[in-house]
């Protein structure tokens, strides 16, 4: 397992379950990816810890597997590389190592994108994740005063996470018409008085040595700054929650085929309903599979996790119930309106598969 | 553009009327959106949140069965359950609100009462403040505030109120 967040655990309990030996390798000093920023309770179904905050649901997981003879983890590793004969490269300690995987199930993630304005490269300007990481992982508040731009679910969350830390988030600007995260997790910040400004931007954020102001401009429905309704806020912090793109190198260099689906969020790798992509033995779960929640990232997980195992010939009496639950819960969690853009993208993905002979 | 949170139209099942609040406590679910969540269906040992056919669902409320215990506060993910009483007192309605920031207040506290967008509206005071383990570390405030702003008032801000002490 190439990464251990929610879609690398539950992919190495799932293949663990069915008898198959397991390696987490992960970058990370301890399990659980991105999960161990979530402070917030998690939505969804019981079976994904419904309910239960991502800080939590990290450990969760792992326990399951920690002691387990036939489960390794190694952290503080970060793979490096994919080589033509199967083998990845591990840096360690500044050591290189080398390990083959009969079956790899790649579950690296996303990283965030980056928005061009004046300024951008001034301390001061984050992205979202490293304020989550700084404030949660590390308990350190990245500044006194936030603008943050992008009220998709990581914004508002993120934005939540700063009040709670006693930061003031001055307001939260998106370029889109509309809010793009859930309406629960934005009347959690605007019930503190956090003015959420829809079709507006950053334009530039400006500071000597750091940051020490931001300019924010309405968009007409075209996009375009509209002239005269420019409005600074004294800020010292700029955080940027614009969206995620797979993080797909790996998949590249081990000659994988992509294909560049926006729903998802860019290149994703061609797959099949198991997950296994066009390179026999490498399969996907996850971020990487697509941008979606953590909720999806774990059923993603348990799927390939479950079929790896089986093609290697491991067998369990449930396998063909829990494959079936599965399927049937990641469904569900992606049939509302809020999963339509998801939907759209693997539709897209399954007929890239099926034109080049991916998928059946 | 600024986005004015409100109460939406079509919120039947999820907010209770003038009548049914008239009888005493009871649940207020302002959850709008079809998002793929359904925890506080089982939250509720009276069985007044219906099962969810689909987990899209809105969440609906039997409000004959459901008792106002707030059982379902804590619970919701989306910190979008209220309990409202407006038989508590004469003119002073009890909302109860879950509240996951530091310093907690204390009962006896006069707190600002804070609408949907956070303006202000009122003084509360802090009657209860629930805290036990299972609501894994979201608090449930109980506030007294003037009856006819029981259906504004969803925050509060601690450290006293712009507008004054209630109780003087």
């Amino acid at each position: 397992m190439i990464g251990a967040g929610p879609a690398g655990l539950c992919a190495a309990i799932a293949a663990r379950d069915m008898g198959a030996r397991v390696t987490c390798v992960d970058s990370g000093d301890r399990p659980g990816g991105q999960l161990v920023k979530q402070t917030h309770k998690f939505f969804g179904s019981r079976a994904e810890f419904a309910g239960k905050r991502g800080i939590d649901i990290a450990g969760m997981l792992a326990d399951r597997i920690r002691d387990d003879p036939m489960v390794e983890f190694m952290l503080d590793s970060t793979v490096i590389g994919f080589y033509d004969d199967g083998a990845i490269g591990i840096e360690h300690n500044d050591a290189l190592t080398f390990l083959r995987g009969e079956r790899i199930v790649c579950a690296t993630g996303a990283s965030e994108r980056m928005l061009a304005f004046p300024g951008n490269d001034l301390p001061g300007v984050y992205g979202a994740g490293a304020v989550q990481t700084l404030m949660n992982v590390y308990g350190v508040r990245p500044g006194k005063a936030v603008l943050m731009v992008g009220a998709g679910n990581i914004g508002l969350i993120v934005s939540y996470q700063l009040l709670q830390a006693g930061v003031e988030v001055v307001a939260v600007v998106e370029a889109m018409p509309q809010v793009g995260g859930y309406d629960v997790h934005a009347r959690k910040i605007q019930r503190v008085g956090v003015p959420i400004l829809t079709s507006h931007t950053v334009k530039a954020v400006h500071g000597t040595r750091v940051v020490e102001g931001a300019t924010v401009v309405a968009l007409g429905s075209d996009f375009r700054p509209i002239p005269a309704t420019e409005e600074y806020f004294h800020v010292d912090t700029v955080c940027l929650a614009v969206g995620l793109t797979p993080l797909a190198d790996l998949l590249w260099q081990a000659g994988c085929k992509m294909a560049y689906v926006p729903e998802l969020g860019g290149h994703v790798a061609l797959r099949g309903e198991d997950y296994e992509t066009s390179r026999r033995g490498i399969y996907v779960a996850g971020d990487l599979a697509g941008i979606e929640e953590a909720s999806s990232a774990m059923i993603e997980g348990t799927i390939a996790g479950l079929s790896a195992a089986q093609s290697l010939g491991h067998e369990a009496p449930d396998f063909e119930e829990r494959l079936a639950t599965a399927r049937a819960e990641l469904a569900a969690l992606r049939s509302g309106p809020k999963g339509q853009k998801v939907r759209l993208g693997i539709e897209r993905l399954m007929r890239l598969g099926r034109e080049v002979g991916v998928v059946a | 553009m600024r986005d004015k949170p409100c109460v939406e139209p079509g919120t039947q099942g999820r907010i209770p009327d003038a009548a049914r609040r008239a009888r005493g406590p009871c649940a207020v679910i302002e959850c709008f959106e079809e998002i793929p969540c359904d925890p506080c269906h089982d939250a509720c040992r009276r069985g007044a949140i219906r099962p969810f056919d689909d987990i899209n669902h809105l969440p609906e409320v039997d409000f004959n069965r459901c008792n106002g215990c707030g059982a379902c506060i804590s619970v919701c993910p989306g910190l979008a359950i209220f309990v409202v009483d407006e038989t508590w007192k004469d003119d002073l309605a009890v909302v109860r609100l879950p509240y996951e920031f530091l310093p907690l207040p204390s009962p006896g506290d006069t707190v600002a009462g804070l609408d949907r967008s956070g303006r202000e509206c009122c003084a509360a005071t802090v009657v209860r403040v629930e805290k036990a383990k299972r609501q894994d570390r979201t608090a449930v405030v109980w506030i007294e505030v003037p009856k006819p702003l029981s259906m504004e008032v969803r925050h509060i801000r601690v450290g006293g109120s712009a507008i004054g002490s209630r109780e003087g």
